[in-house]
């Protein structure tokens, strides 16, 4: 947790300072959600998530130095320069993505379940998606596809209140989005998402049913980004008084007090944040000293290469 | 060589290379227990089973979505739209989704996938039902165009898209499935190359570029300019995306002169684009404006007579020709 949120501070410190372009949206205050369901997850599973990618990526195992040369369009990133923030991939890790049209990966998941399903294998794949994803079609076609076909996938809406400007209760007749379930024929979970091991729990339990041919779950996590919608958003929609309150339950400040209260030494805990700062630092100077995207890849890349596969 | 139908060339591909290759399936609405809305994939589930050839719920953008996620995963899917009019609804998917995750992984991620269906007008089936999709689909890198003319083409082709590593759009003509057309016999495996366009009647005078419903408007009509004294060379492209303008170029060096004949609508789209590249690539040999003669530039109208008018006809085609070869 402390590498997103130490490798996403800094992000924005360089989109600031223009190193980094196009749109930059953060997971700061979402992190509990990104380990717990790594940690469930094993070789050969699948993750997607939307655009807010990097916390999941990193969770995942990919380096910050990868991420981090990404957002700066180097070669080195871990989309060559090709995805950028919005487009990261590590498709060694099983992480198929950061996407970013709203509702339009859900389907690509109930896909890469479909394959499982199809070729008898016991891989699960994890769907991210936010609370703005829930109205627009490609939420509905794939959830009743999986429901259907009884897909091993696990359906994450991370419901951080916001869809960009507009909370919650005006996109939604519902205060509770798990009971969307029911209607494609699949269990419902909703929980709070501050607590990791509470989540992991939670996840937990979705995986092990994919996993054994129990079907796909919807889970519905409570959670709430600390910053605005992407780096050009003030968030003047919320109060500082509901912001400040949400910090109360930082899941890092949790899982840190969480620690201190088992006998872990503060101390101990400090040195793995200074730990983490170097990792960072250290990314951020391989990212500017890297070579810039290829420009020759830039033709080739458009088509896959023909012959065997 | 056998005489088969064009309906019956797509299913024979379907079923040879879902043979060959256990990774490859069919999915979409009807094409399992109903046999194919327009029978194309007759037989197929009893040849199968269920688990590889999948009925879907009417929902395009759902099982479009999930044929390119598992494409992702390494399967090789084909996903038949009923028509290509219901793939507006699964547009994005096509577009956001198959046809930029190789670039935008960096070449990680393939997508060997086949879209495929009946394209452009049938019958009286009015403005929501008839639209010749190749325009909206060519413009997009990343994704493979094919609109094959004959039977052999459909079989050729659909084979070699099938085992392309990339996703291939893949239309069909709707008034083409009852077509009958020679195919190499059983046991001889044709893999016709994507990309490459054919000689399809020699000639001297004029050079016809067609493809899709009006490849047989222009044969029909290259006959009775014959008649009359104009020899038409008809050339067609088979792949739209990418384009092989070798042949037409050749050609079109020896006449001097070309019409292109498309159901598409005139703005933009192959059509235009075959233009472009022939007045670029064989300016100092035309003795005439290039000409298109292409589906009106109206939403199709139900009534016959109208549609009639809408589509090109044999008699647009021979007053094109006339107009190049200072004939008329």
């Amino acid at each position: 947790m402390m590498v997103m949120r130490r490798f996403e501070e800094e992000a924005a410190r360089n989109y600031a300072k223009g190193k980094i372009g196009g749109f930059l949206h953060l997971y700061i205050g979402q992190e509990a959600i990104a380990v717990a369901a790594t940690e469930v997850l094993t070789e050969g599973d699948y993750i997607f998530q939307t655009y807010r990618d990097h916390g999941i990526a990193l969770a995942r195992g990919m380096s910050a130095k990868a991420g981090m040369a990404e957002l700066f369009g180097k070669d080195t990133g871990c989309s060559r320069g090709f995805g950028g923030s919005m487009h990261f991939f590590d498709v060694e890790r099983g992480f198929l993505g950061g996407w970013a049209i709203v509702g339009g990966h859900l389907a690509l998941a109930a896909g890469t379940a479909f394959k499982s399903k199809y070729a008898g294998e016991d891989s699960v794949t994890v769907c991210f998606f936010g609370d703005g994803s829930i109205n627009i079609g490609g939420f509905h076609e794939a959830m009743s596809l999986a429901g259907l076909w009884k897909l091993p996938v696990v359906f994450i809406c991370e419901n951080n209140q916001y869809a960009m400007g507009t909370p919650l209760e005006r996109t939604s007749p519902l205060k509770d989005l798990s009971i969307k379930a029911k209607g494609y024929g699949m269990v419902g979970d909703r929980f709070d998402g501050h607590d990791v091991e509470v989540v992991q729990a939670r996840i937990g339990e979705a995986v092990d049913r994919a996993r054994s041919g129990g079907g796909p779950t919807f889970i519905e996590v409570l959670t709430y980004r600390f910053r605005g919608h992407s780096m050009s958003d003030p968030a003047k929609y919320r109060t500082t008084t509901e912001l400040e309150q949400r910090k109360q339950q930082d899941p890092i400040t949790v899982v840190r007090e969480k620690l201190i209260g088992l006998g872990v030494q503060e101390s101990a805990l400090d040195d793995i944040d200074l730990e983490v700062d170097e990792e960072i630092d250290a990314a951020v100077q391989f990212a500017e000293e890297s070579e810039p995207a290829r420009e020759d890849l830039m033709m080739s890349t458009v088509m896959a290469p023909e012959g065997e596969s | 060589m056998r005489q088969l139908r064009y309906r019956e060339a797509l299913r024979e591909a379907m079923l040879e290379e879902m043979e060959r290759d256990e990774r490859v399936f069919l999915m979409g609405e009807e094409v399992g227990h109903y046999q194919g809305a327009y029978k194309v994939s007759e037989g197929l589930l009893d040849e199968f089973g269920e688990r590889r050839v999948v009925d879907t719920p009417i929902a395009e953008a759902g099982f479009a979505g999930v044929g390119i996620g598992a494409a992702m995963a390494g399967l090789r899917p084909i996903i038949e739209f009923m028509t290509w009019n219901f793939s507006f609804v699964a547009f994005d998917q096509i577009i956001s989704n198959a046809a930029k995750v190789h670039q935008m992984s960096a070449g990680a991620i393939q997508v060997p996938i086949v879209f495929r269906g009946p394209n452009g007008a049938a019958k009286q089936v009015a403005a929501q039902h008839s639209h010749s999709c190749a325009p909206f689909y060519t413009n997009i890198p990343g994704l493979y165009v094919i609109q094959p003319s004959t039977p052999r083409d459909a079989k050729g082709l659909l084979k070699s898209a099938i085992r392309s590593n990339n996703p291939v759009i893949f239309l069909e003509g709707e008034t083409l499935y009852g077509v009958k057309g020679e195919v190499p016999d059983e046991g001889v495996e044709e893999l016709i190359p994507i990309g490459e366009s054919r000689l399809v009647r020699p000639g001297e005078d004029c050079t016809i570029v067609t493809w899709g419903r009006p490849y047989y408007t222009v044969l029909a009509a290259a006959e009775k300019l014959s008649a009359e004294g104009i020899d038409c060379e008809v050339v067609d492209p088979r792949t739209l995306r990418p384009l092989d303008t070798g042949l037409m170029v050749e050609s079109v060096k020896k006449t001097n002169r070309c019409v292109v004949v498309h159901e598409h609508w005139p703005y933009g789209g192959p059509g235009a684009e075959i233009v472009d590249r022939l007045q670029r690539e064989a300016f100092d040999y035309l003795d005439a404006p290039l000409e298109r003669v292409t589906g009106l530039d109206v939403p199709m109208p139900y009534a016959l007579n109208l549609e009639d008018k809408v589509l090109p006809t044999e008699e647009r085609v021979i007053d094109a020709v006339k107009r190049v070869a200072y004939a008329s």
